[in-house]
């Protein structure tokens, strides 16, 4: 009996058998059963009755603030690709390959959007229109949205940002039913932090080389974007020890070189840090607190 | 089957959506080639295990979980140390350095569960990578997506399994790495693929999450040593 054969076959014609899979998920389970009924606009209200079913009737005070602050934070970042796309005039990003991809992570920026929106049902903040926004960042990127090398540079901030405020969040989230969606939000994330990145080089010419993992800076600094006005975004990036073990030669293996170690683990950063580096793109009396 | 003690029973999709079977069976993975799994029948209680050869991934307590972790990062490096020391010849300069890294990034990950577990880490898997053909660009690709995609969805999956703080969170930073992996080696593939469906719900916006049974059932074919699975 091979239950690889087993899974495939059910694949065919369960696409969600995996999911189903996990009886600690049970609650996912009636989500996706339901999802086959209602139309998919409706699926993040839906999202929404399941994590009210998870927690009954009172979500911990502490899990909304950690995904309202999602919210606030993927509301910044759909406003920031939807400008461009959709502005007057648009940001130049070259038509095929580049223009697919930011209109593919703008739609995964709405689409966690409105599935954070559905789960926090009533409790959600309020939304962040694209003119509480300032992408320009009070003037430090003049050409944000008319340089399309500049607007790359953002978005890579943006991205980088984001997977390590996901990750800051961890503790609050352990063990929690939430902790699985917000991990299936980071890993995208993450995703779309390394081909914006690969765009850079692309842009380039090959010239100057963004890897796709968060690796030193020229100068051996934690900010390997080459834009010193987001320093902040890479703060503690280049740490080498995890968990109390250092990883620089870990066990002899000299090829993890101090840049391997700062590149095979991403670093989390705290809510305030975030919370700082998210107000530099949003109007006054509009920041987060 | 090489395991006499084996029990075949039937599987239907009822019974995989069943929660009673899932927790209260264990599992059994002998990789050498195929998967060969047994799921014992559903009344099967934890104190009629017995020791068995192979190794055990118990998921009573976080240590199993980072065993779990580690034996995929164990399949992760052996994989790209392959692939370092003699890739296939259309791999560009960029492309040869990249693997580089990644390699040292798995060596990394893979040390640091050894040593995070330290007396409680589970021993050294033996490999199978008879299906892949390592001189052949399009089969070096397809499995390295095959095992970073697999280990995002298992990272996904496992965090919700993890009780201590510091073990999740180093479960998160090394998860975000291996997206950032698969994003890379999706684009070698076809650039563009990053992040499409049906990797990555386009309705939901979301990566997988898999649990560690489909993680270990796609895993066997490229693992030699039985891997059982008790508690999950």
């Amino acid at each position: 009996m091979n239950i690889v054969n087993i899974l495939e076959e059910i694949e065919k014609v369960d696409g969600e058998i995996y999911e189903r899979l996990n009886p600690r998920r049970a609650a996912m389970r009636d989500f996706f059963n339901m999802g086959k009924k209602i139309t998919l606009a409706a699926m993040p209200l839906a999202l929404g009755s399941v994590f009210q079913k998870a927690y009954g009737q009172s979500t911990p005070q502490a899990v909304t603030d950690v995904l309202n602050f999602a919210l606030a934070l993927e509301y910044l970042e759909y406003n920031f690709y939807n400008h461009a796309l959709a502005g007057t005039p648009a940001t130049p990003i070259p038509a095929g390959a580049p223009l697919a991809a930011i209109t593919l992570i703008r739609d995964h920026e709405l689409a966690h959007v409105n599935l954070l929106k559905g789960a926090l049902g009533s409790a959600a903040r309020a939304p962040i229109p694209y003119s509480d926004t300032d992408f320009t960042a009070g003037g430090t990127f003049p050409t944000v949205f008319s340089d399309y090398g500049t607007f790359l540079a953002v978005a890579q901030g943006f991205e980088d940002t984001g997977v390590r405020a996901y990750k800051g969040q961890a503790g609050v989230l352990v063990g929690n039913t939430v902790l699985t969606t917000a991990l299936q939000i980071h890993s995208v994330e993450a995703r779309h932090a390394a081909h914006i990145r690969a765009m850079r080089t692309a842009l380039s010419g090959g010239t100057t080389v963004y890897k796709p993992w968060v690796s030193l800076g020229s100068a051996g600094q934690a900010n390997d974007s080459g834009v010193s006005q987001v320093d902040a975004v890479y703060a503690g990036e280049d740490t080498t020890v995890q968990a109390g073990v250092n990883i620089v030669g870990i066990n002899g293996n000299v090829g993890v070189t101090k840049a391997a170690a700062v590149e095979c683990f991403d670093e989390p950063l705290d809510k305030a840090s975030v919370i700082t580096i998210a107000n530099l793109f949003l109007q006054p009396g509009k920041k987060l607190s | 089957m090489e395991n006499s003690n084996q029990q075949h029973v039937v599987l239907n999709e009822s019974d995989i959506l069943s929660a009673k079977l899932q927790r209260r069976s264990f599992l059994q993975y002998a990789g050498a080639g195929a998967a060969v799994v047994a799921l014992t029948a559903a009344g099967c209680k934890k104190d009629r295990v017995t020791p068995m050869s192979g190794v055990t991934l118990d998921f009573k307590d976080d240590f199993g979980v980072l065993n779990y972790a580690y034996a995929l990062e164990q399949l992760e490096a052996a994989f790209y140390i392959q692939v370092a020391s003699a890739p296939p010849s259309s791999f560009s300069a960029a492309e040869k350095a990249y693997f580089q890294d990644i390699q040292f990034h798995e060596i990394a990950h893979r040390e640091f569960f050894k040593n995070a577990l330290g007396n409680a880490a589970i021993g050294s898997l033996s490999v199978d990578f008879s299906s892949i053909d390592f001189t052949s660009r399009t089969s070096v690709l397809g499995a390295a997506m095959a095992f970073e995609d697999l280990g995002v969805g298992a990272y996904n999956g496992a965090g919700v399994r993890l009780k201590n703080t510091t073990y999740l969170l180093a479960a998160g930073k090394i998860v975000s790495v291996e997206a950032r992996h698969a994003a890379y080696i999706r684009d070698l593939i076809s650039n563009g693929t990053f992040a499409t469906a049906p990797q990555v719900s386009s309705s939901t916006g979301l990566d997988m999450a898999l649990t560690p049974d489909v993680v270990l059932a796609a895993a066997g074919k490229y693992i030699k040593t039985k891997i059982n699975v008790i508690n999950l």
